[in-house]
C-alpha cells in the first residue's frame, strides 16, 4: 500500500516523485468530491487543525480553510496582526500554547524561511508549510503542476518558463523542485536584478528576454512583482528596476506578444495578479489562462495533502 | 499454507446472477424509478454483470448504473498503517426519490455498506435503498445490516477470506474461499 514518505509537508524538496503522484491521484478523487451536490466528507472529523498565519494571505488561507471544512476537521484560525505576537511572545511559545488546546495539525505561514522546520523539530504535531518567506510554498507548486497535468496530461519533457520576480518568490523555488521531479524542463526569465545569482545551480535555464522564453515554452507561469518585499517606503516604490511601466514593457505578458507566437503556451499565475504589470487584463481573462482552474484545484490538492498526512500519522492507542 | 475451495464456479455464478435479476424485476418492474450503484473497488464488477444481464432480460437499455467509492467515509481511517487509496465515484444521475439498488460482492462486517450509505447521501435522499450481495458471510456482522438479495450464503471464520474473481480482472469467473492454515 502506498503512503507518503514524510510526516510533515515542509517543502517540495523533501517529497519524492511517488509522493507527488500519490497526492495528485488523491486530489483527482477530491476534485470529484467538491463537485458533488454535498461537498463534504467526514474523513478528518476527529482532527483539529490550527491555521497560523504570521503573514497576510487571502487565497491560501481561504483555500486551506475550505479544504479543512470539506474534510470535516475542526479548525482554529490565528493571524499574527491580532494576537499576542505583537506583545512580544516567541514563535514556539505561541505554538505551544495553541497545541495545549489539543491540536493535531498546524498549517503555518511565516515571513521567516525555515520557521516551519524549526517548529517540526520542537513540537508534536503534523506541520504543513503554507509559505515561509522567500523559501518554499509547496501546496502552490503542487496545485500548479496538478493544473498543468490536467491540461497537458503528462509533464515529462514539457517546457515551463517562470517569469518575473524569482528573487523574492517562494512559488518559483517550489515550482522548480516540483516540475523537475516530474520530468519537466524549467527556465526562469526576468530582469537580472530579480534573478538570484546562483539560480543556474538548480539546473534551470536562464533567459533575460521574454519573447525568446515564450517561443521556447509549453507553459508560461507569470509571477507577481512583490512590491512589499522591495524594501521601499511607499507601496509603489521599486528598487530592482526603473519603473513598473518599463517592467510591463519588457516583461509584461500582452496579447500582442502572444499573437506573435507560433504556439501560444498555457498561462498560469499564482495570484494575486497585478493587472497591467506582469500580465495584461486581456491575457489574464483569455482562454489561454487557467488562473481560475488553479484556484479550484488548490482546494482539492490541499484536501489530498491533509488527508494523506493525517492518515499516515495514525492513532496508536 | 493456504487452501482454496470454490463456492461458485462459472456456471453456478451465471445461474445465480440470472436468479438475482429475476428477483430484482419482481420488485422493480420496468426500473423506471430505480438506479443501480456498485461499490468500489470490487462491487462495481458485480454491478456491471447484473446491469448487463438486466438489460438483456428486460430489453431496457436505460437503467442507470453508477459507481460509488466509500474511502473518505470509512470508520477505520487513521486506524491503519497506510492510507486507503480512493477509487473513482461516478454517479451521473439524480438519486433523489429513486429506488437505489446498492451492490457489493461480499458482505462481511457491514462496515463498507455503512460507509456506502453515508457516501450515497451526498447525492440526494433516495426513496428506498436495497442491498444486493453476491456472497453473504453469515454471523460475522459488526453492524445491524442485512441484504435484501443474496447470491449465496456461507458460514466462515475470520481467518478465511472470500474472493470474487471476474473474467475482466482475474481471467476467470468464480467465487472462492481461501483458508490460511497454520
Amino acid at each position: 500500500m502506498e503512503k507518503l514518505s514524510t510526516q510533515h509537508l515542509l517543502g517540495i524538496k523533501q517529497l519524492t516523485k511517488a509522493d507527488i503522484e500519490l497526492i495528485f491521484s488523491t486530489a483527482d478523487n477530491f476534485k470529484e468530491v467538491i463537485n458533488r451536490p454535498i461537498k463534504k466528507v467526514p474523513s478528518l472529523r476527529d482532527i483539529t487543525i490550527a491555521n497560523l498565519f504570521f503573514e497576510n494571505s487571502t487565497r491560501t488561507k481561504l483555500s486551506f480553510e475550505l479544504a479543512e471544512k470539506r474534510l470535516s476537521a475542526d479548525i482554529i484560525n490565528f493571524s499574527a496582526a491580532a494576537s499576542s505576537v505583537t506583545k512580544g511572545e516567541t514563535l514556539i511559545d505561541t505554538v505551544n500554547n495553541i497545541l495545549a488546546m489539543k491540536v493535531d495539525m498546524v498549517v503555518i505561514r511565516h515571513p521567516n524561511p525555515g520557521a516551519h522546520i524549526f517548529l517540526s523539530k520542537h513540537i508534536d504535531a503534523t506541520i504543513v508549510n503554507a509559505g515561509d518567506g522567500a523559501h518554499e510554498h509547496p501546496t502552490q507548486a503542487l496545485l500548479d503542476a496538478f493544473s498543468m497535468r490536467e491540461q497537458l496530461s503528462d509533464l515529462a519533457g514539457k517546457k515551463v518558463v517562470i517569469v518575473g520576480d524569482i528573487l523574492h518568490s517562494r512559488v518559483a523555488l517550489s515550482n522548480i523542485f516540483c516540475l523537475q521531479k516530474l520530468g519537466a524542463k524549467v527556465m526562469v526569465c526576468g530582469p537580472p536584478t530579480l534573478l538570484p545569482k546562483h539560480i543556474k545551480s538548480l539546473g534551470v535555464e536562464v533567459s533575460y528576454k521574454l519573447d525568446e522564453a515564450l517561443e521556447w515554452c509549453d507553459v508560461a507561469m507569470m509571477l507577481r512583482i512583490q512590491l512589499e518585499r522591495q524594501g521601499g517606503d511607499e507601496k509603489t516604490d521599486v528598487k530592482f528596476f526603473p519603473s513598473l511601466r518599463e517592467y510591463h514593457k519588457l516583461y509584461g505578458l500582452t496579447m500582442d506578444r502572444l499573437n506573435r507566437l507560433k504556439n501560444i503556451p498555457l498561462i498560469l499565475h499564482p495570484g494575486p495578479i497585478n493587472r497591467g504589470v506582469e500580465i495584461s487584463s486581456e491575457v489574464a481573462d483569455s482562454q489561454h489562462s487557467i488562473i481560475l482552474n488553479q484556484v479550484e484545484n488548490g482546494v482539492a490538492i490541499r484536501m489530498a495533502v491533509l488527508y494523506l498526512l493525517a492518515s499516515s500519522n495514525h492513532k496508536t492507542s | 499454507m493456504k487452501s482454496k475451495r470454490i463456492i461458485l464456479d462459472h456456471t453456478q455464478l451465471e445461474l445465480t446472477i440470472k436468479r438475482l435479476c429475476y428477483q430484482l424485476i419482481e420488485t422493480h418492474n420496468d426500473f423506471s424509478e430505480s438506479v443501480i450503484i456498485g461499490l468500489q473497488p470490487r462491487g462495481i464488477l458485480m454491478a456491471k454483470r447484473i446491469h448487463t444481464a438486466l438489460q438483456k432480460i428486460t430489453g431496457n437499455e436505460n437503467i442507470p448504473l453508477g459507481s460509488l467509492d466509500t474511502t473518505f467515509f470509512r470508520d477505520d481511517f487513521r486506524r491503519r498503517e497506510t492510507p486507503i487509496i480512493a477509487n473513482k465515484t461516478q454517479i451521473d444521475f439524480i438519486i433523489e426519490d429513486k429506488k437505489v439498488i446498492l451492490i457489493d460482492d461480499v458482505l462481511y462486517t457491514g462496515r463498507t455498506i455503512r460507509a456506502g450509505l453515508d457516501a450515497m447521501l451526498a447525492y440526494g435522499r433516495p426513496d428506498l435503498v436495497e442491498l444486493l450481495v453476491l456472497v453473504d458471510r453469515r454471523y460475522s456482522r459488526h453492524l445491524p445490516i442485512e441484504p435484501n438479495y443474496v447470491g449465496t450464503t456461507i458460514d466462515s471464520v475470520s481467518s478465511e477470506r472470500v474472493e470474487a474473481k471476474w473474467e475482466e480482472t482475474d481471467g476467470v469467473n468464480e467465487i472462492i474461499l481461501i483458508e490460511n492454515k497454520k
